[in-house]
């Protein structure tokens, strides 16, 4: 129960520094990336921010032994860099570069209850499970042949 | 047209910052917004039930922030929503393969150092300026 609670005020922790930071905004989100036009530097304070609270944080956090309500710090093994890494974030910029909302700043801005919020994150769950049926399919056929 | 707002800019960042560390202290979790929805999609993950909690309080929160703070969120989404939806189908293709987005590879990735999310974040970032170099200068589009 303590989890569940926890995990939701952190959740809004993150939800209003979305939406106070600009990162919700999808036309302030394009006009950081146009940088040839009218460009909007402020996400790169954001990001600076971030990176840094949670660069300094993570340096004491993960000098424990375990996080407090787990028994393990469940963090990626992968190392090396691979394609579908390279080729999957290439596609995701460019799905960024089109709509302005990446999954951080989408979801939050479903309370805000516009309609292209809404439409981006269906959107963008019909990709991950289209995403997680070909990888399974694709792994299915490997397991097949070998 | 948007302002540069190096304060909010700021205060905003740090919060996101702050939401990983406690997330990463009392969970052991990465605050990926890929990973945590993913969680919460059918066949959902056995731990769902904190991914749904974090999901619920980032999207109250900007429900939130005007009625406690009196600060409005400035929005304005400039693309046809069709469009939104290309974007969200690619979008969600490309975080899955990745295995994070902003949030995952983009701060909690970098703050650790790791070599696979300083380039994904590294692709990323530069496919979305190309992506609007294209939409905007080359094809006079939004």
């Amino acid at each position: 129960m303590q989890r569940i609670v926890l995990a939701g005020l952190f959740g809004l922790i993150f939800g209003t520094g979305i939406a106070i930071s600009g990162m919700i905004n999808p036309a302030k989100v394009l006009n950081f990336f146009d940088i040839a036009g009218n460009w909007d530097p402020s996400l790169l304070l954001v990001m600076g921010s971030a990176l840094t609270v949670a660069a300094i944080g993570f340096r004491f956090v993960l000098r424990r032994e375990q996080p407090l309500l787990d028994q393990q710090f469940h963090l990626p093994t992968k190392r090396k860099l691979d394609v579908p890494l390279i080729g999957g974030s290439a596609v995701f910029g460019i799905g960024w570069g089109i709509a302005g909302f990446c999954p951080g700043g989408a979801i939050p801005a479903l309370g805000l209850g516009d309609v292209s919020a809404w439409a981006f994150v269906a959107a963008m769950i019909a990709g991950i499970l289209t995403a997680r049926t070909l990888r399974r399919f694709a792994q299915q056929r490997v397991t097949q042949t070998a | 047209m948007t302002e540069f707002t190096p304060i909010p800019a700021l205060i905003g960042g740090s919060l996101i910052g702050l939401s990983a560390v406690l997330l990463m202290a009392f969970h052991g979790r990465i605050a990926g917004m890929t990973g945590i929805l993913t969680g919460v999609l059918p066949p959902a993950a056995k731990d769902w039930g904190w991914r749904a909690a974090f999901l619920l309080g980032a999207i109250v929160a900007p429900i939130l922030v005007p009625i406690l703070s009196g600060y409005e969120v400035p929005f304005a989404s400039p693309v046809p929503v069709i469009w939104v939806m290309v974007g969200g189908l690619l979008a969600g293709i490309g975080v899955f393969f990745a295995s994070g987005c902003t949030s995952g590879h983009g701060v909690c990735g970098i703050a650790r150092l790791s070599g696979r999310s300083i380039s994904a974040t590294a692709t990323f970032m530069v496919a979305a300026v190309a992506t609007v170099f294209v939409i905007r200068h080359v094809l006079g589009g939004f």
